[in-house]
């Protein structure tokens, strides 16, 4: 589903973000990426998402090479990427319905489709009864359920998620990593990246640990 | 796959125009400085129009004289009239006979004791002629005199034609005028809505990010604001056209007052159906056109990171 092949990202002033990484993740499988504040861990999920483009080595995603990918197809790939993020990003004035369902707008689906569907989302993630509410009236864990079906609605294969627990206590951050494990019992790709090494450890899933943007572990536990 | 296409981009030219509407004031205030720069083009066009209906309707100042020979008869004289009458790029010819110039003449002119002392009618027979309205420019007019001066029956043709020629270099003037300043309002009316685009881009611009953070194309980011666009442009264009309007109706009065001193029953009417398609017409693709301008320019430098 994912494959870095050596990868290096330098910014400009000559700042690495990555430099020389290489992974793979295969479909369906489940996996945490870690490592401290300024590893790489947001740039490697940038490079995915193609909001930075990398600037040596290949990266491919579900068979798409995006280093050759033009411009004017990025938005499409995006729609098969389903991006959650720590800040959840969503838009305070609309409702929780139309926020989910611009994923499904933007590509053009019915009316009648998209409500559909954007009912199923909010019922995975238990916000049913909240379409009609602004986000910020909602808690932050329930934000950023919001945030989750919006990145499922449209069903994408692969989905990748940037500390979305990182403002949330123990017990809800639990919530949200069973809600991740339910979406990955039926198929999704994930990758999650978070510090919140506790959490994780507890969870028996494989671990890539970032360190001054080098891999510098890939297996069950972490260590660092 | 079209139906929905039109559907979607019905949807999101009313969801455009619901933005407006929600925002009354501002949008009202847009669309008047807009409905003001394109007022002042589309009134001085409708002033020029009126003036050359007044030249056209301006008794004798497009019509040709034909004084026909002392030796024509009055049914020979009643036979060319007949002849032109039919001829195409005549409108109208009337025949003043020898005895009706004189007995207008002794009406008119207060010398009608000089004239009973003359033993013969000293005045010649006269053919006015009025050419069609499509056959009253210069050129034409100066073809119909040519023709008519090679009539056997003709002693001589007269037309002020300097003051006819003059007249027409005004109106050229004019026009150009018109079409001068509507130049550049319409700049101005582009600056204006590319200038509200970028502002309107700007406060939306987290809606922008996350809309490209989740898959929309740039089409599709686009779309609303051109239809924000084209709506300041149509508002803007119908505010100019009531603006016009108002002001002719507000003229009316005075103008008729005006006309009735110099025995004329000329008023001014609103403006005609052509002169407001071509407006709206013209207003909303100025709409279209500075939004595109400023999305083009604004909406790349966005992107999420």
């Amino acid at each position: 589903m994912i494959n870095f092949d050596n990868v290096s990202k330098r910014y400009p002033g000559g700042h690495d973000g990555l430099s020389n990484v290489s992974f793979h993740i295969k479909p369906a499988e489940m996996v945490f990426l870690t490592g401290h504040s300024g590893a790489g861990k947001s740039t490697l999920l940038k490079l995915i998402g193609l909001l930075e483009r990398a600037t040596r080595g290949q990266v491919l995603v579900g068979g798409r090479n995006l280093t050759q990918l033009p411009n004017r197809k990025i938005p499409y790939h995006r729609r098969e990427v389903g991006m959650i993020f720590q800040d959840h990003r969503l838009l305070n004035d609309r409702t929780v319905f139309d926020n989910v369902a611009l994923p499904l707008v933007v590509a053009g689906m019915g009316h009648k489709e998209v409500g559909r569907r954007v009912r199923a989302a909010l019922d995975k993630v238990g916000l049913l009864n909240k379409e009609k509410s602004a986000p910020i009236t909602l808690s932050g864990g329930e934000q950023q359920r919001v945030g989750i079906a919006r990145a499922v609605v449209s069903k994408p294969p692969l989905v990748l998620a940037d500390e979305p627990t990182g403002n949330l206590d123990p017990a809800l951050s639990k919530e949200i990593m069973t809600l991740f494990e339910n979406f990955n019992q039926v198929g999704v790709t994930l990758l999650i990246a978070t510090h919140d090494i506790e959490l994780i450890s507890r969870m028996n899933r494989r671990i890539l640990t970032l360190d001054k943007g080098q891999l510098s572990h890939d297996g069950l536990k972490h260590t660092w | 796959m079209l139906k929905i296409w039109v559907l979607r981009h019905i949807q999101v030219s009313l969801a455009s125009l619901g933005r407006l509407v929600r925002l009354p004031l501002s949008t009202l205030m847009t669309s008047a400085v807009i409905g003001i720069a394109l007022a002042l083009p589309t009134g001085m066009h409708v002033a020029l129009d009126h003036l050359q209906a007044i030249s056209g309707g301006w008794d004798g100042a497009a019509t040709i004289s034909l004084f026909l020979k002392q030796d024509v008869e009055a049914k020979a004289a009643e036979r060319l009239t007949e002849k032109l009458q039919a001829k195409s790029n005549i409108a109208e010819v009337e025949f003043i006979s020898r005895e009706a110039a004189l007995e207008e003449f002794r009406q008119l002119s207060g010398f009608g004791e000089a004239l009973d002392a003359l033993n013969s009618n000293p005045l010649p027979a006269l053919l006015v002629i009025k050419p069609t309205t499509e056959q009253s420019d210069p050129l034409s007019t100066q073809q119909l005199i040519d023709e008519l001066e090679q009539l056997s029956e003709a002693d001589l043709v007269q037309l002020d034609m300097q003051w006819v020629r003059r007249f027409h270099a005004l109106t050229e003037i004019a026009q150009r005028g018109v079409f001068v300043l509507a130049s550049l309002l319409g700049l101005a009316v582009l600056l204006i809505i590319g200038n509200t685009i970028r502002l309107e881009i700007q406060n939306r611009h987290a809606e922008i990010e996350i809309s490209k953070l989740i898959g929309a194309t740039d089409a599709f980011i686009r779309r609303p604001f051109l239809y924000a666009g084209f709506w300041y442009g149509l508002f803007g264009g119908v505010i100019a056209c009531l603006m016009v309007n108002l002001s002719i109706l507000t003229l009316d009065d005075p103008v008729g007052q005006l006309a009735s001193l110099y025995h004329s029953s000329f008023s001014l009417s609103i403006v005609d159906l052509q002169t407001v398609t071509v407006l709206l017409t013209g207003s909303s693709l100025l709409g279209l056109l500075g939004s595109w301008i400023s999305v083009g320019r604004h909406l790349s430098t966005i992107e999420p990171s």
